[in-house]
């Protein structure tokens, strides 16, 4: 069996290019949200946290983007090219797709034909040709979805933060959107830290799991995912997939520790 | 008076949504104008019963009937060259009030939205605005700035000024956490969070309030006008001399005229609204 169960380790793959070392996250109010994490994101390296509802795996994300300061340790992040997905689609609704995916290179004073054709590649690469003028309103809440992630493509981003971005759909469309994310990924080498509540997601999308525990948020086992990219949809009907899937539920409710 | 002034325009403008919301074939347009008609059809029927029957012949003249209105003041040239001439003087008060409490509630809105402290310091006043009765104030306006067109657009702009000031801020505090922080992670400046985040986000509040503070300016344009009984008379200062003359038929035709009026308004910032962010921003009722 490939599963290993350990604490963190520093097997990376490239260069790192998102260190936390012994975070600890303590919220005005007193409530301790981590304490003593220590997670690398390699270049090219899909890392997804599962965990509790409330164990800080937000939290961890928005030290990495910067919307949060660690209050003990450190944080290192090794590019400024970060693309960070909400937990929805946060589209401006007066927007129309193109214009929504436009957004972050104008924010950035990209002269506007440049943007239109960044806008256009990242729009095609998610499935969303055809839809340009169409408003969030006229959409799914997978095609929302699709129109975020086109938005953050356009940053050719180096690093990618998923705040739970498939949360709120059904499974058939989410299945569909992991199995677009999986191609991207496997296209473009981006490094990713993906917030789930979703074990087989986790196992999925990424070449590495890491189970966190309730509040105080800490990692209690880490999980290489040996299968090949990109995953294959019939990957999920495998025994192999559905003992590591089963051995990461494990260790989130504890048996492991 | 002016409370008569007040009952008028809901009435009106409740009928006014009716009509706005369908055209369509026949059928369809009789189950949407007939009830409203059958209303007004009862409610001129009462007056008529109020008028005719209840009233003795030597009172009638506090509620002439219909007709007589129609014949009296509508038909009656002198009378309707008067109200509609006051009437435009009413409406230009009305809408440079409203441009300048536009202006001023919009950026003292913004001006709030900026810093916490600023809202704290700022928005008692704005509250304060809204509980002095203005109408208190009118002599000390009139004392201070005349009694002409300045004093009357200064009480137009106190009365619409604070739907103005609370819609721009509800709109631009009420943008969605994650909008925000998208736009912060990008080091979005101040200016252009304002200019391309909370300003579009909060256009639908504001034109609620437009809606609001058009209608409330009409009302001042009028109440101002009314107290002041100087200067050139507009709609106010002319129903403030109808009434000292008992002259029902003139009052009730200037009365109908104010109340169509504040519908035309209330009309006109629909479509506008509809025009500037109905193809985004849907609310079930029109």
């Amino acid at each position: 069996m490939t599963v290993t169960a350990s604490t963190p380790t520093d097997r990376v793959r490239g260069t790192t290019i998102l260190d936390f070392r012994d975070v600890a996250m303590t919220f005005p109010d007193g409530t301790t949200a981590l304490a003593g994490v220590d997670l690398t994101v390699a270049r090219g390296e899909f890392v997804s946290v599962v965990g509790p509802s409330g164990c800080g795996k937000s939290t961890l994300l928005r030290i990495a983007s910067g919307l949060e300061q660690v209050t003990e340790g450190d944080m290192t992040a090794d590019t400024k090219r970060i693309g960070y997905v909400f937990q929805d689609a946060t589209l401006l609704p007066w927007r129309d797709v193109s214009a929504n995916v436009e957004l972050l290179a104008e924010l950035h004073g990209i002269p506007k034909a440049e943007r239109k054709a960044k806008a256009k590649l990242a729009i095609d690469l998610v499935g969303l040709t055809g839809f340009e003028k169409h408003l969030p309103r006229a959409l799914s809440g997978g095609m929302r979805m699709r129109a975020s992630l086109a938005r953050s493509l356009t940053l050719d981003p180096e690093l990618f933060l998923f705040d739970e971005p498939f949360g709120a759909l059904d499974e058939i469309t989410r299945e569909r959107l992991n199995d677009e994310l999986v191609r991207l990924y496997t296209e473009k080498q981006f490094g990713a830290l993906f917030i789930t509540h979703s074990v087989s997601e986790a196992v999925y999308l990424s070449t590495k799991v890491v189970v966190m525990s309730g509040r105080p948020g800490r990692i209690v086992a880490t999980f290489e995912v040996p299968f090949p990219l990109p995953r294959d949809p019939d990957l999920r009907f495998t025994a192999e997939y559905a003992e590591l899937v089963g051995a990461v539920s494990h260790a989130l409710r504890g048996d492991h520790s | 008076m002016t409370t008569e002034l007040a009952t008028a325009e809901p009435t009106t403008v409740a009928s006014a949504g009716r009509v706005r919301a369908k055209t369509a074939p026949s059928r369809r347009s009789i189950k949407v104008w007939g009830p409203p008609i059958a209303v007004l059809a009862l409610l001129i029927g009462f007056w008529y019963l109020l008028s005719m029957v209840i009233l003795p012949v030597d009172r009638r003249f506090l509620l002439p009937p219909p007709h007589q209105i129609v014949t009296e003041g509508f038909l009656n040239g002198p009378v309707i060259t008067d109200i509609i001439r006051s009437l435009g003087l009413t409406a230009l008060v009305a809408l440079s009030g409203l441009v300048v409490a536009i202006v001023i509630g919009v950026g003292w809105g913004i001006g709030m939205s900026q810093a916490r402290w600023i809202e704290l310091s700022l928005f008692p006043y704005a509250v304060v605005l809204q509980c002095i009765p203005i109408l208190a104030l009118v002599p000390l306006i009139g004392f201070w700035f005349g009694y002409d067109f300045t004093a009357r657009m200064i009480v137009c702009v106190m009365i619409a000024l604070f739907p103005m000031v609370s819609n721009t801020l509800f709109g631009l505090q009420s943008v969605d956490v994650s909008q925000r922080e998208l736009f912060r992670l990008q080091h979005a400046s101040r200016w252009t969070t304002l200019l391309k985040l909370q300003l579009p986000a909060a256009l639908p509040a504001i034109f609620a309030g437009l809606r609001i503070s058009a209608g409330l300016s009409v009302v001042g344009a009028i109440v101002g006008d009314f107290f002041f009984r100087r200067g050139t008379p507009g709609l106010g200062s002319l129903m403030s001399v109808y009434q000292s003359r008992l002259l029902a038929s003139e009052l009730f035709t200037a009365i109908i005229f104010a109340a169509l009026f504040g519908v035309v308004v209330f009309w006109f910032f629909g479509v506008l609204r509809k025009l500037a962010v109905g193809r985004w921003y849907d609310t079930t009722r029109s």
